[in-house]
């Protein structure tokens, strides 16, 4: 695979960046992490940007994300407002600790590191470094993989903040854990932020992560998160992307599951400039269960790609993979599922589906479903459609005199509504079942409210 | 109510309909019997707006309109009700979800509020009963995972919140067994009032031993062929269609 | 193509056969040969052109399609372990020794060539072929001889070799070669275009139906040669064509390159159906030897309501690096892709096609059945694009793999791009094994495990196997249980 840069502007750029200012991003890290550091600048330096003839990024062309004179800052920036005079959670049911990201730094200074019933700790990850190294390192930049991927060292080299949650083992947080990412600013800003969940065998956590952009400038976003889950440990992990349409998302994620885990991942994208999220599950333990699912809804010129990476590494683990996607006006996307099954990873049972719908003749659409398979006794299929909405099912809704455009509504919603189910906590489901459908009507305004209604103004 | 003037429609280009001339007044149910690819699922669907069909030639006024100039939805609202032979599966779209929407729009339509959610409920509970229509299965996706039956109960059931001027049931009959056209036969019958029309399309005499047309029709090769009282679908099925096709070649 | 053997033998016979032997066509041909000396260069280019007695434009061709070969880099995106290939190693040209140049009469074949061909199944002598086959058999550079060119020629059918076809039609040539495979399209399309030595011309004319399958057998003989062929038919207006095309290769230590081309052009309501059964040499059970088959297949269905179907039959070579596709130009035009690709022992295969709607309604069907066994890799990998104005198009995929033991791999590698609302794609893939319940239900009613494997296999190969032409398909059925030997144990 070619990762030649030809234009490499911006790339050295980012390299003077970092050592000019090598001193304030090194200054309150630990060692071990600035060894890392070290490691990470030199990958990017290596690698640097993905272009489109690395057929993982076939479709999408990051590097032109980055030519825009981004600001970037290297410590968190003064930006003060109550948070509840932004959020409330109006979600009747969803009763959720929040914890706020704004442009990638933990928002709540006073309170770096929260404790959770039974010894959990949630918050600033920049703190948890300091405080608990010995975990921090164990798991730190262990599961991202800087050695193939360009933009998860450039992220890894100016490592500062993020989010942290540690769930001790045995310990169940009942509550959803919901994190709000702002991006607010008068300027354009580039934001890299680092999160790292920690779930210790036999626990279990639940987290609800809301992207949003508060104000109306550009914003990008280059994003690692790292989740180890221990044996027999149950995780849910759903994303809302609804960022407004000048707001540039790539956006990594590294499962690392042990045995017996079990992992629910549901990405939502209902707005957002461009979006490009990574997925990548490690099934490392016999017994895993790894569900990865995902609904985008695009318009005007957004574009969205996801790429989705599933390394059935031992025997006997489940995975399923269901994407789906309605793309209007000029939208564009494309979905990119792997699963590999290794050679010994016997009775893999791995399955994956795409299905688009394609409203408008500059929608388009490009879909990769992919399996690599080096054992012989598995069960794993995949498929892909892109179609229309069904005539027959309109035809029928109109003879019962449903209007046409009440019936396009009604059945677009029932297609997203596969991955909607798909969600675990009840309220949330409601909450996202809700946001879709005002997201179809046209009613979800790309404005800079927070959807999730969590938000007053 | 119903005026169906020389309708000749075709499907790509081939003719299925050549020529069909029919009457209904309000209160009176039809019969429209022949065998199978004689155009009488054509008939249905032209009626209701499918636009797979093209009408090359004829005229149809239903209650004043031409027909032709309404949309499907728009002549749901106005009251024509189809009864699918094949009802369609709507995975992911609730039946609850699914009748409210159609009931508003036909109360849109005549100018009356929509239905609280509670009037709708009970609306829907007592047209349940009357079709003996399981209450599992109006918590389902539309016929998603029905059986055969159940669709046509299904349909039956739609046609009962909908309270349409002018049903017409497409083999309403096919693939039900003796209690389940009993029990759609029933619920046809206790929908029928003077203000409203239907026409009933089978291929089998047997339905029209529990709805009792006022006319029966035989439809063969996109023609009505021969019209007459309810004695004429007792004669079809003694002598069956071959009687008639001769007739025809004479 | 063991065509006329294979109507002779019963079905006990060819399962004695199938138990006993390998790779049976491994066997050399002791014929005097004329070789030009290894290596490629311009003066190489040139001089092919020269044996050949070539036009001007065909050497221009040549030449820029070298020039343009040059500044390229072998491909590395498909999934293939592909040792570094020295270009200067091989021979360009090699020709079997002939007592004149030209068309001949069945007595001027040297004998030995005869043979050669007889043992393969494939019949020079009209008289003794079986009827409505017409053969062009190609050895190494050369065509050795076209059956019965004469009676197609009554029906205005041009069927001769691509050399020929050069000297006598050199129009036809001028307009046709290169129009649906540039030598910019690939690496080796490029390399094709700068030396090929021979290869099948086939023209069909307006409203003509082909009677006689029309076929291409291609053999290597020498060593250290590559072979390059190029395949050109054309139907015209409402023409129709089945053409058949095999291979094979003598058992080698070192491996040898083929870099194919074949180009279709099907004009208005024009159908051409192209059927491969290939079996070049896959090497031995420890992966030493075999061919490297490079191909580029392409048809144009240039015309309204034109079909090109392709079904492939591939259970030979160490490396097959092959996608026939279809450009969908025509409205209503439709393209169809059967493929059963086998890999044992250590072959790789990456093949799948390419389906471009570009006209209004058009269809395509692709049907992919994957074996893998040993330890061999076999990855589908297909595009199907929908351009902006195919409105109403449709496509249909079904790949599926079979996995027999746990040292292999199979892979599936779909490309879908649709720009056009209205059109449907579906693609659908699975992978499993044979299932020990089979396998025992079959052992149970007294049949070996191997059979069964065997007739597991070409059940599940059926779909594909029943769209060859019907000699073919009981060949291509035999072929799959001959590469599957020993794959249990």
């Amino acid at each position: 695979m070619s990762t030649e840069i030809v234009n490499t502007d911006i790339k050295i750029k980012l390299l003077d960046l970092f050592q000019e200012n090598l001193s304030v991003i090194k200054n309150d890290s630990p060692d071990y992490i600035n060894k890392i550091r070290e490691k990470a600048i030199e990958l990017f330096s290596k690698l640097g940007f993905p272009d489109k003839k690395n057929e993982n990024y076939k479709y999408t062309d990051v590097k032109k994300e980055f030519d825009n004179g981004y600001k970037t800052y290297l410590s968190p920036k003064n930006i003060k407002f109550e948070i509840k005079d932004i959020f409330s959670c109006d979600v009747p049911d969803l009763n959720t600790k929040v914890i706020l990201l704004l442009n990638g730094w933990f928002y709540d200074r006073e309170n770096l590191l929260q404790e959770l019933p039974g010894g959990a700790i949630i918050g600033s990850l920049q703190k948890a470094m300091e405080v608990y190294p010995e975990l921090v390192e164990r798991h730190f930049a262990k599961y991202a993989d800087m050695e193939k991927e360009g933009l998860v060292a450039l992220n890894t080299a100016f490592v500062k903040d993020g989010i942290f949650l540690y769930v001790p083992k045995g310990v169940v947080i009942e509550k959803p854990i919901q994190v709000i990412n702002v991006l607010m600013d008068e300027e354009e800003g580039f934001t890299s932020h680092r999160n790292l969940y920690i779930l210790e065998e036999n626990s279990q956590a639940s987290v609800v992560v809301c992207d949003h952009t508060l104000s109306a400038v550009n914003f990008l976003t280059n994003s690692v998160a790292e989740f180890f889950v221990g044996q027999n440990a149950h995780f849910d992990y759903s994303r809302i992307q609804n960022e407004h349409n000048g707001s540039k998302q790539i956006s990594h994620l590294f499962f690392h599951q042990e045995k017996d885990s079990k992992v629910t991942n549901n990405t939502i994208s209902l707005h957002g400039g461009v979006i490009r999220n990574n997925i990548s599950v490690l099934l490392n333990g016999e017994g895993c269960e790894n569900n990865t699912y995902g609904l985008y809804l695009t318009d005007k010129g957004q574009h969205i790609d996801n790429y989705i990476f599933i390394d059935h590494a031992k025997p006997n683990c489940i995975s399923n993979q269901l994407f789906k996607g309605v793309l209007d006006d000029f939208a564009t996307g494309a979905f990119n599922g792997k699963i590999l099954v290794r050679k010994d990873a016997q009775k893999t049972q791995a399955y994956q589906a795409n299905n688009n719908i394609l409203l408008t003749d500059d929608a388009d659409i490009k879909t990769r479903p992919q399996l690599e398979i080096y054992a012989d006794d598995v069960k794993c299929s995949h498929g892909a459609t892109v179609g229309q909405l069904d005539e027959n099912a309109m035809f029928y809704m109109r003879a019962r005199g449903i209007p046409k455009k009440e019936a396009k509504l009604l059945l677009m919603y029932a297609f997203a509504h596969e991955v909607i189910q798909k969600i675990k906590v009840p309220a949330l489901k409601d909450r996202i079942n809700d946001l879709v459908e005002k997201r179809l009507r046209g009613e979800l305004s790309r404005c800079n409210s927070c959807q999730m209604h969590c938000c007053n103004t | 109510m119903l005026s169906i003037k020389n309708l000749h429609a075709n499907i790509e280009g081939k003719e299925i309909l050549k020529g069909i001339n029919l009457e209904v007044k309000e209160g009176e149910v039809h019969a429209i019997m022949g065998p199978n690819g004689s155009g009488k699922s054509t008939l249905a669907s032209v009626l209701a707006g499918r636009d797979m069909f093209t009408v090359t030639e004829g005229k149809v006024t239903y209650m004043g309109h031409n027909l032709f100039e309404l949309s499907p939805e728009e002549r749901a609202s106005e009251g024509i009700f189809l009864g699918f032979q094949y009802p369609i599966e709507i995975p992911g779209v609730s039946m609850v979800n699914f009748m409210k929407t159609a009931l508003n729009e036909q109360r849109k339509h005549k100018g009356l509020e929509p239905l609280s959610s509670s009037d709708f409920l009970k609306h829907m509970r007592e047209k349940k009963e009357l079709v003996e229509l399981d209450t599992n299965l109006t918590n389902r996706s539309v016929n998603e995972g029905f059986s055969g039956g159940e669709k046509k109960r299904n349909e039956i059931f739609q046609m009962a919140m909908l309270e349409p001027k002018l049903a017409i049931l497409d083999e309403t009959d096919s693939g039900l067994d003796i209690d389940a056209l009993r029990i759609v036969a029933n619920g046809v019958n206790k929908l029928k009032s003077p203000h409203n029309a239907s026409i009933v399309i089978t291929h089998y005499q047997r339905l029209l031993d529990y709805i009792i047309p006022d006319y029966v029709h035989v439809l063969y090769d996109g023609k009505i062929i021969r019209s007459g009282g309810k004695e004429l679908a007792f004669e079809l099925e003694e002598k069956g269609y071959d009687w008639l096709k001769k007739g025809i070649t004479v | 193509m063991q065509l006329r053997k294979v109507m002779e033998k019963d079905q006990d016979k060819i399962l004695h056969e199938v138990t006993q032997s390998e790779y049976k066509y491994g066997f050399v041909t002791d014929i005097e040969s004329e070789s030009i000396a290894k290596g490629l260069n311009e003066d190489v280019v040139r001089l092919i052109s020269q044996k050949k007695n070539e036009p001007e434009f065909m050497l221009e061709f040549r030449l820029k399609a070298f020039r343009y070969w040059q500044k390229m880099k072998m491909p590395e995106w498909a999934h293939l372990q592909i040792p570094e290939i020295n270009y200067q190693d091989i021979i360009y040209y090699s020709a079997p020794k002939q007592k004149a140049s030209g068309p001949k009469s069945l007595d001027e074949i040297d004998p030995e060539l005869k043979a050669t061909f007889d043992k393969l199944g494939i019949s020079l002598d009209e008289q003794k072929h079986l009827s409505g086959i017409a053969v062009d058999a190609v050895m190494d550079s050369i065509s050795v001889k076209t059956t019965f060119k004469e009676s197609l020629a009554d029906l205005g059918i041009i069927f001769c070799s691509f050399s020929e076809a050069v000297q006598e039609h050199p129009d036809l040539i001028k307009k046709y070669m290169g129009s649906v495979v540039p030598y910019t399209d690939n690496y080796f399309a490029a390399l094709n275009s700068a030396v090929f030595s021979d290869g099948s011309f086939c023209y069909i004319p307006k409203g003509v139906r082909c009677p006689m399958e029309l076929s291409t057998y291609f053999r290597i003989n020498a060593a250290n040669t590559g072979q390059f062929e190029r395949t050109l038919i054309v139907a015209e207006d409402d023409a129709y064509v089945s053409y058949l095309e095999g291979c094979t290769a003598p058992r080698r230590d070192e491996n040898q390159l083929h870099a194919a081309i074949v180009e279709i052009i099907a004009n208005n309501n024009a159908f051409v159906k192209y059927s491969t059964v290939q079996n070049w040499y896959p090497g031995d059970k420890n992966g030493l030897g075999g061919i490297y088959n490079f191909v580029t297949k392409r048809g144009k269905c240039a015309g309204e309501n034109s079909k090109i179907s392709w079904t492939q039959v591939e259970t030979g070579s160490a490396v097959t690096w092959k996608y026939p596709s279809c450009i969908l130009l025509g409205n209503n035009s439709v393209g169809e892709f059967y493929s059963v690709a086998v890999t044992n022992n250590h072959q790789q295969a990456d093949t799948g096609t390419k389906m471009i709607h570009i006209g209004k309604n058009t269809k395509s069907t692709i049907v992919s059945k994957g074996i893998s066994a040993g330890f061999s890799n076999n990855s589908y990998r297909g595009l199907v694009k929908v351009t902006k104005n195919a409105t109403n198009s449709r496509n249909y995929s079904q790949c599926d793999s079979l996995l027999l033991g746990d040292k292999c791999g199979a892979h599936t590698f779909p490309y879908i791009e649709v720009d056009n609302k209205d059109s449907i794609v579906e693609h659908e893939a699975t992978t499993s094994k044979i299932g020990e319940d089979q396998i025992f239900y079959c052992n149970q009613r007294g049949i070996k495990t191997e059979d069964a494997i065997g007739l597991i296999v070409n059940g599940y190969a059926k779909e594909v196997l029943n769209k060859l032409p019907m000699e073919f398909a009981v060949e291509a059925q035999k072929l799959l249980q001959i590469s599957l030997e020993g794959s249990v144990g």
